[in-house]
């Protein structure tokens, strides 16, 4: 057992800081509102610190609340994508040459109506993202960013074009859950061209879990703080698997 | 604004000698062609509105029923449909409902052109009163009212023009000057513009003429309440430039998201067809007083800041000639930049300073559109706002127009209510704070401010004689600007590029250029004075 509380300044104080909007006008009132708010939520203790109005009927609160609610650490499994740690670029590019033989395909796009290539870009531009360079960089690996706004159809036609490894899908925008309705529709398109298992399907975005990828369909989800490192990191893996011990 | 960065100003004339150099090929194409969304904004202009039950827009059936004509669109939209209306009588709405319900225009026999130009006439004339209204109201309001100096701006993104009015009505209330109401991601790509109210979108709401004017009405009555002018924007990008433009021109935006190559690189749209759409886009935004707000933040965001700082520049040079050409004078030109360096940089506020206030500097009379940091914000809302702190700090350290105000959940979700308070509270204090900043300060000879904005000039003046030497076209097909490659025949929507023909008329045209001092081919300035 290892039972754990947020941390204020002293060992398990429970501390946690708030902030929020109540759609009603600012005054004594809301404040009370907002501190009972606060005790419903089966904190224990609360001090509004702060409120401003933000327009005519709504305020805006900064909270501090103490909770007595545990969690045993020693239970927790996390939703990752590897229990193994990335390698660096260079230990990818030697995996590959030593353990795969050839080159790797890999193949992206930020699929759908979704415009953002910030996503894919960081993953597969060649400069990468807050210092941690992009797989088109990766001298065994070759990168080809789709861009956005790439039809889920175009991508796997481009896929079988290439004979690609992996197939990277990235969503950004998950208003209305977009996304739920993009990445099914790719892995059911996957599936009725029977071509599924010939490829490793890799999602990513801001919003985007490993347990989510994998109830959709994708072989893995990669959230945000993900880099190349990690995506190339679990496909040559994988893909190393897959050829000691191919599916039938 | 007093000049402090020494810059040499034989090579901002050299840049801007370059920039009409590469443009005028350009321009002469543009004057050749039209393209089908010019032709659909030219109906609107012209009264055309309205879609038939399957939701295509009655512009878009009278150039649809056109291209399938032997001589197809050269002759330009506009004759056709004021043929009908002429034949018929029928006002240009009651016109718009029968062409919905399957008039067939190409079945009008010819009338004489001096029964073509009266009816032109007649509604050139309502649409310059409209036009002469919006702008008259608008000078009216903004005597009347204070503006924050820069304008803060902020986007809502709702997805239902309804809850976007609630969201735009508070972000005023807070402090904006600026409201833009961002679109749904796929717009830039549909070759319609869609009708009527709309409560779905996604990461945005549709820009439709009805929502425009829904907006409208908010912001005016938030704005009367306020005693403070309230400016709409859209986005007049993707492949109906011109038509939104047109849109925004009647219900009275004022500014509008217009790049004279953003569709190109950024939405992989025709490079003919975008020249093409977005000068006629910029005539209309001319005529009406709207303000254009460039996007050359955008290749900070796909590429590195710090090393591609000269394609912001040199972009803005071509930004400002294509401006010019299209008869916009300075003071309606946004030209864009972005705080987006890597925060990680030493010395990065420095020469972030240093762009900010070159742009300045080579720019004096443009209301500079300043973006804020998107590309490095991360989960950490703290260091964003702290980094939201320094790009406000830049921005009234160097007199920027137009300050797109940065939110500390960027990269989490789209803004909540309280996100733009906060943004809006952090500049007022950075800003009301350091005030007097910008007339207090010089910078050191030689240091390290100087210094970066020289070098940048420099990098800049030779990326433009590159592009002089190649060409705009093929510069762009060999990857120049973004990192991106754009064959000349590639993209979306080259279908819809018309080479005009010998009778090719455009009144709407011919009126605008008149108004805006505008002669065929030139990359001269015109202007309304």
């Amino acid at each position: 057992m290892n039972l754990i509380r947020p941390y204020g300044d002293t060992l398990n104080d429970g501390k946690v800081q708030l902030s929020f909007t109540l759609p009603i006008p600012d005054g004594a009132r809301a404040l009370e509102a907002a501190r009972e708010l606060v005790l419903k939520w089966g904190f224990k203790e609360c001090e509004i610190v702060h409120s401003a109005p933000l327009s005519a009927g709504f305020t805006f609160f900064v909270a501090y609340a103490q909770t007595e609610i545990t969690i045993d650490f020693d239970t927790v499994v996390a939703d990752e994508a590897s229990k193994e740690a990335p390698m660096t670029m260079d230990e990818t590019d030697d995996f590959i040459r030593q353990q795969i033989g050839r080159k790797v395909i890999i193949v992206g796009a930020c699929t759908g109506s979704d415009a953002h290539t910030v996503g894919i870009d960081a993953i597969m531009n060649m400069k990468g993202y807050n210092h941690h360079f992009g797989l088109e960089r990766y001298r065994e690996i070759q990168a080809y960013n789709l861009g956005a706004q790439v039809p889920n159809e175009k991508l796997i036609a481009k896929a079988r074009e290439l004979n690609a490894d992996a197939i990277l899908v990235s969503q950004v925008v998950t208003q209305k859950d977009i996304h739920l309705h993009n990445m099914t529709e790719f892995i059911e398109l996957l599936e009725a061209e029977g071509v599924r298992d010939k490829f490793i399907c890799v999602a990513g975005g801001p919003r985007i879990s490993n347990k989510l990828a994998i109830e959709l369909g994708f072989d893995v989800g990669f959230g945000r703080g993900s880099y190349a490192d990690d995506v190339a990191s679990y496909i040559v893996r994988t893909l190393k698997e897959r050829l000691d011990h191919p599916r039938i | 604004m007093r000049k402090k960065l020494g810059l040499s100003q034989d090579k901002i004339d050299e840049a801007r000698a370059l920039s009409k150099q590469i443009c005028t090929p350009v321009l002469e194409f543009i004057d050749r062609h039209s393209s089908v969304t010019v032709e659909r904004a030219t109906l609107r202009l012209a009264g055309a509105d309205l879609a038939n039950e399957d939701g295509v827009p009655v512009p878009n059936l009278v150039v649809q029923q056109l291209a399938s004509t032997p001589d197809g669109l050269e002759g330009g939209a506009l004759r056709p449909y004021l043929t009908a209306m002429v034949k018929t009588g029928l006002t240009p709405e009651a016109l718009n409902q029968k062409i919905a319900d399957g008039l067939k225009l190409t079945e009008f026999s010819p009338i004489p052109d001096r029964d073509l130009e009266l009816k032109a006439g007649q509604l050139i004339d309502r649409a310059e009163a409209r036009i002469q209204k919006n702008r008259a109201f608008r000078k009216e309001k903004q005597a009347e009212g204070k503006n924050h100096d820069p304008l803060l701006y902020l986007i809502v993104a709702t997805g239902n023009i309804y809850e976007d009015v609630k969201q735009a009505t508070a972000a005023a209330e807070q402090g904006a000057d600026v409201i833009a109401v961002i679109r749904t991601t796929a717009q830039s790509l549909l070759d319609y513009v869609p009708y009527g109210a709309t409560t779905e979108g996604f990461g945005g709401t549709y820009a439709t003429q009805e929502n425009f004017r829904i907006m409208r009405a908010a912001l005016d009555e938030v704005g009367e309440k306020l005693h403070r002018y309230i400016q709409l924007t859209n986005y007049a990008s993707g492949l109906c430039m011109p038509e939104i433009a047109a849109m925004g021109a009647l219900e009275r935006l004022d500014m509008m998201l217009n790049d004279s190559m953003y569709g190109i690189l950024f939405r992989d749209i025709n490079m003919y067809r975008t020249f093409v759409d977005q000068k006629f886009s910029r005539m209309i935004d001319a005529w009406a007083g709207i303000t254009i707000n460039t996007g050359e933040d955008n290749y900070l965001t796909t590429s590195d800041a710090y090393e591609k700082a000269y394609t912001v520049l040199a972009s803005q040079f071509l930004n400002e000639r294509f401006a010019f050409a299209a008869g916009l004078p300075e003071h309606l030109m946004g030209l864009g930049h972005a705080f987006e360096m890597d925060p990680s940089i030493t010395n990065g506020f420095l020469f972030e300073l240093a762009q900010a206030q070159m742009a300045r500097e080579i720019f004096p009379n443009h209301p500079l559109k300043y973006m804020p940091p998107t590309k490095f914000m991360s989960g950490d809302i703290f260091k964003g706002l702290a980094m939201n702190s320094l790009f406000c700090f830049v921005s009234k350290a160097t007199g920027q127009g137009i300050h797109l105000l940065g939110m500390l959940t960027e990269a989490i979700h789209t803004p909540f209510m309280m996100d733009r308070y906060l943004a809006v509270e952090n500049a007022q204090y950075v800003m009301n704070a350091m005030a007097g900043f910008e007339d207090e300060v010089e910078f050191k000879e030689g240091g390290i401010v100087k210094t970066r904005a020289a070098e940048v000039l420099d990098r800049t003046l030779a990326f433009l004689r590159e592009i002089a030497q190649k060409g705009l076209f093929e510069s762009i097909a060999q990857g120049d600007f973004a990192d991106v490659k754009r064959p000349k025949d590639g993209g979306k929507g080259l279908e819809g590029l018309i080479a005009k023909g010998d009778h090719y008329w455009n009144p709407f045209e011919s009126h605008l250029k008149r108004v805006l001092h505008l002669s065929d081919g030139s990359a001269n300035e015109g202007g309304l004075q």
